[in-house]
């Protein structure tokens, strides 16, 4: 025994299921940059949700004040329209926190399957399946997005899947490496010899743990998505005008940043700070994970 | 063996005296060490034994100042050339470690830098601590290299690490820790990783080393054998706690410890058959790390232990001349009488009867040219219980594959009850052949109960739903000797032992003809070997199963096995009934296995050691592909000609030029 092992003798946890979430709710809890993210992105959650019910104006009425810097009855001032830029912000959270999740979701349903088929199968499936990952990783994402919604028109929907589509092979590459290492355990080689499925031993034997990969990559996506999802309205080919989302707002408003660089700095600012908060988070669970 | 015992008045070289060690977890300290004294004189080998989590590593590593971050030393002084270890300066203590104190660690593959060649990682030891130029400093590793008997150091000093067998890579790790003759050589576990017979040579080594230098040797190991054949004295530990000590000799053979004598009585000896004599696991388990002891550590697992055992922990004292023993009634240990031996559980041995197993010409030949397993013929009769023995890389273990089904045969056949088994089996089948696991670790999903893991097993093999599900889940847990409460537990709360349990009651689920049991007890603690082979031995008489039961532990094999088939390199080189196979007239390979087991017993059999390590697979020598490590090859002729199968008694077959009443006069010397 070394001192590494007599460590993890300390180190090791005897605990059922019930336990072991708990002991991961409680590390998440004890750490300092999971809570702050946390809290950060709850407050954009709460926001997304119930914008309607707090903001000060309807963020799509004009006005006559037209491009007036911050006041007390506009906290951020006004946009080129007369739109309060304050409730404009406020507003503009829900459409990111519907496209990003949906995506993020997408991409790891379909990157879990890709990277379980391929790590479990081996061979030529494994060889079939990386080769395509690694074309498909050769290309800058935001140009096959680009080129996907040019083609395919942009909507919502269409945005969630362009960027869920993009993150299946990235995320692929990461189970398949978890898959190879617990594919190599006895545990699978039992569960053949008593003649289950192949489906089965995936689902049933090896996806429940690689569940902690799988949930930091889902919280890193996240933030990607959220970014990727923002700049694809920057450019035009994401959610269009009048909505009130941050990226769009960037794009459309960036021309009046002298005159009221509130505009630009309040949506700008907000992405920015969701981005950051769902970073601290992904780097939260990714501690909790290892210990 | 230089025993300083000439001179018993010279100052230690270490005295390790109070040494009380805590792990913080969790804004807990769990006690792991309680208050550990002993001495070790200049040029002794003092050997700590102990079962794992007793606390053997971190003595060492508190020794070399190396304990793991989390480690608290709670009390305690650690004296080593006049200085107390544990308060040195960080410059101090470097000047001291590599110079005056060194250590050989258990994974010698990870203790190498793999991206430096050997002889810059040796020569730095000179020019750091000795500061010699880097021309001389070459010149010093290579004679090193020469003294730990590497064939060719000036070539070994420009391989890569990566580049050596296990045993090459101990030798330069016991080079580098003797390069500077060091005061105090720690070795922790340094054969656990290595073949028997490379275990053999490296240890061979290292007491030829002993006459050599003079350095203090604190010898940590699992293996009794080895501290007896290594070690002048010996401590045992247990939970944390020097329990007994005394000279090698006399302590395994008057042991004064209820523990020391469990353990001694625990393990199973070459000779031992499962017929003719029942093991004694000891009862109980070791305390949970951090428990509070109030009394003896040991009483709770006592067969003497008394209401004054359990208040206050008791004294070391004196047990008889230069003997420690931490226990009130230690005079009354040898008295203490085996435990109910409990019915003996062995069939008697299987004898020559309806074959179950065929195989006919097995060959697995892996991508590239490496054939792991080359043309066996086998065969297993009907509750016959087969030992398979070889050094890593024989092909045992690709062998147990192919029959179990987990890999395809390259070529040849695999028959159970007359009809062949190939491609995919059909439930009868896959019912029929099972397997047990060396790691249970890695054999029991972490994420599932073990009442899922033996349902889904009843499920799949033996078609088992619902209440008759759940009642013989019950059932086959109970036979296995596994508490109700254990079912709804995930294999993480469950001990090496009990997590073997549920792994054997899994392969169990669907009555199965035929068990291949893959060193099922190899990473388990002797105390639990002794139960868990105590359970297959019973299992295997009761439901009249077949074993194939690999091990590289020869005794473990004699005790479990009716026959014994012994492989090298893909091919069985010798076959047949137990007791035939470990006596002479055997093949040259089983006699090394056999001399390269370290025992209890002093000097028992003249020993002959293999050269280097087994050759690849991929390219097998000629002939006889045993003759390149064979101390009886015959010259001309095992390099060229294959042998030929040798008859012995009572069907006892060898792969030998030699013939049988030649090759007995030779081994019986």
């Amino acid at each position: 025994m070394s001192a590494a092992d007599a460590a993890t003798v300390v180190a090791t946890p005897s605990a059922t299921r019930g336990q072991r979430a708990g002991e991961l709710g409680r590390a998440l809890l004890r750490s300092r940059t999971f809570m702050v993210g946390a809290v950060v992105l709850a407050f954009w959650v709460l926001d997304a949700i119930f914008w309607p019910a707090i903001v000060p104006h309807d963020p799509s009425s004009t006005g006559t004040d037209i491009l007036v810097g911050p006041s007390g009855d506009h906290l951020l001032g006004t946009d080129n329209l007369g739109r309060d830029v304050f409730s404009r912000v406020l507003a503009g959270a829900r459409s990111v926190l519907i496209v990003a999740p949906l995506a993020t979701l997408i991409g790891l349903i379909g990157g879990t399957t890709i990277g379980l088929v391929s790590g479990y199968h081996r061979g030529i499936v494994d060889d079939v399946v990386s080769r395509i990952v690694d074309a498909f990783l050769a290309f800058p994402a935001i140009v096959i997005a680009l080129l996907a919604l040019t083609v395919l028109g942009s909507s919502q929907v269409t945005v969630i899947l362009v960027i869920g589509i993009l993150f299946m092979p990235i995320i692929a590459r990461t189970v398949r490496s978890a898959v190879l290492v617990e594919r190599e355990r006895d545990y699978v080689a039992a569960a053949r010899l008593r003649g289950d499925s192949a489906p089965y031993v995936m689902l049933a034997e090896i996806l429940p743990n690689i569940t902690g990969p799988i949930a930091v990559e889902g919280t890193v996506r996240l933030g990607y998505a959220i970014f990727a999802a923002a700049t694809l309205s920057f450019l035009g080919v994401g959610l269009q005008i009048p909505s009130p989302d941050w990226g769009l707002t960037v794009a459309v408003e960036r021309v009046n940043l002298a005159v009221n660089p509130w505009t630009v700095l309040g949506a700008a600012i907000a992405l920015a700070t969701v981005v950051v908060a769902v970073n601290l988070v992904a780097d939260g669970v990714r501690q909790a994970v290892e210990e | 063996m230089t025993v300083s015992a000439s001179a018993p008045a010279a100052a230690p070289a270490v005295r390790i005296a109070g040494l009380t060690v805590s792990y913080r977890r969790r804004g807990r300290l769990l006690r792991v060490l309680r208050d550990v004294s002993l001495d070790i004189r200049p040029g002794e080998a003092y050997g700590l034994v102990g079962e794992s989590g007793c606390g053997k590593t971190t003595v060492a590593m508190a020794l070399m100042r190396h304990l793991a971050p989390n480690a608290v030393v709670e009390a305690g002084r650690i004296e080593f050339a006049g200085v107390d270890v544990l308060t040195l300066g960080d410059p101090e203590l470097r000047a001291l470690r590599g110079d005056r104190m060194a250590m050989v660690y258990q994974d010698p593959g990870s203790a190498l830098n793999p991206s430096i060649r050997v002889g810059a990682q040796l020569a730095e030891i000179y020019r750091h601590h000795r500061g010699l130029a880097k021309a001389d400093a070459l010149d010093a590793a290579a004679s090193m290299l020469g003294l730990v008997q590497v064939s060719d150091p000036k070539a070994m000093l420009r391989r890569y690490p990566h580049e050596l067998s296990g045993g090459q890579q101990q030798r330069v790790m016991i080079a580098m820790a003797m390069a500077t003759d060091p005061d105090l050589l720690v070795l922790d576990e340094p054969t656990t990783g290595l073949d028997a017979t490379v275990e053999a040579e490296v240890l061979d080594l290292v007491e030829q080393l002993r006459d050599r230098f003079s350095a203090a040797i604190l010898f940590v190991s699992h293996n009794l054998g080895i501290v007896a054949r290594m070690c002048d004295r010996v401590g045992v530990l247990y939970a944390g706690q020097l329990i007994e000590q005394g000279p090698a000799r006399e302590l395994f053979a008057d042991p004064r410890h209820p523990y020391t004598l469990a353990l001694l009585r625990c393990m199973p000896r070459l000779g031992m058959r499962k017929d003719a004599d029942r093991l004694e696991p000891i009862p109980g388990a070791l305390p949970a790390l951090g428990a509070s002891l109030p009394g003896c550590v040991y009483a709770d697992r006592c067969p003497i232990a008394r209401a004054e055992c359990r208040v206050e922990p008791p004294p070391m004292v004196e047990s008889g001349p230069a003997r420690l023993a931490r226990c009130l009634f230690h005079d009354e240990v040898p008295a203490i009488p085996p435990s109910a031996p409990g019915p003996l559980g062995g069939a008697p041995h299987a004898r020559a009867g309806e074959a179950l197993l065929g195989l006919s010409e097995v060959v697995k030949r892996y991508s590239g040219d490496v054939v792991a397993v080359a043309g066996v013929d086998l065969e297993v009769g009907r509750g016959e219980v087969l030992g398979l023995v070889g050094e890593s890389g024989s092909g045992k273990t690709t062998l147990a594959k192919c029959i179990v089904g987990l890999v395809d045969a390259t070529s040849g056949e695999v028959t159970l009850d007359g009809s062949a088994l190939s491609g995919a089996r059909d439930r009868e089948q896959r019912r029929a052949v099972q397997m047990i696991f060396q790691n249970p670790d890695s054999a029991l999903n972490p994420r599932k109960t073990v009442r899922s893991i033996i349902g889904r097993a009843l499920r799949a093999l033996a078609g088992l739903h619902g209440r008759a599900q759940d009642e013989r889940t019950q059932a086959l847990a109970a036979s296995v000797r596994l508490e109700a409460r254990h079912l709804d537990a995930r294999p993480s709360a469950l001990s090496g032992g009990l997590k073997q349990r549920v792994a054997i009651a899994r392969s169990f689920a669907g009555t199965p003809a035929l068990v291949l049991c893959d060193e099922p007890t190899s990473a388990l603690d002797v105390s639990v070997q002794a139960a868990i082979l105590n359970l297959l031995v019973d299992l295997q008489a009761q439901e009249g199963v077949s074993y194939v039961f690999i091990s590289h532990d020869l005794a473990v094999v004699r005790y479990v096995a009716d026959r014994i088939a012994v492989m090298y390199l893909g091919q069985i080189v010798d076959i047949g009934p137990a007791e035939r196979v470990f006596e002479a007239p055997h093949h040259p390979y089983t006699e090394a296995l056999l001399s390269a087991i370290p025992t209890l017993a002093a000097g028992a059999r003249p020993r002959i050691r293999l050269h280097g390590p087994i050759p690849s697979p991929s390219d097998p020598p000629s002939g006889c592909r045993f003759h390149t490590r064979c101390p009886r090859a015959i010259s001309g002729l095992c390099a060229e000609v294959e042998p030929p199968w040798q008859d012995g008694a009572d069907g006892h077959r060898y792969r030998c030029h030699i013939r049988p009443d030649d090759l007995a006069r030779a081994q019986r010397g």
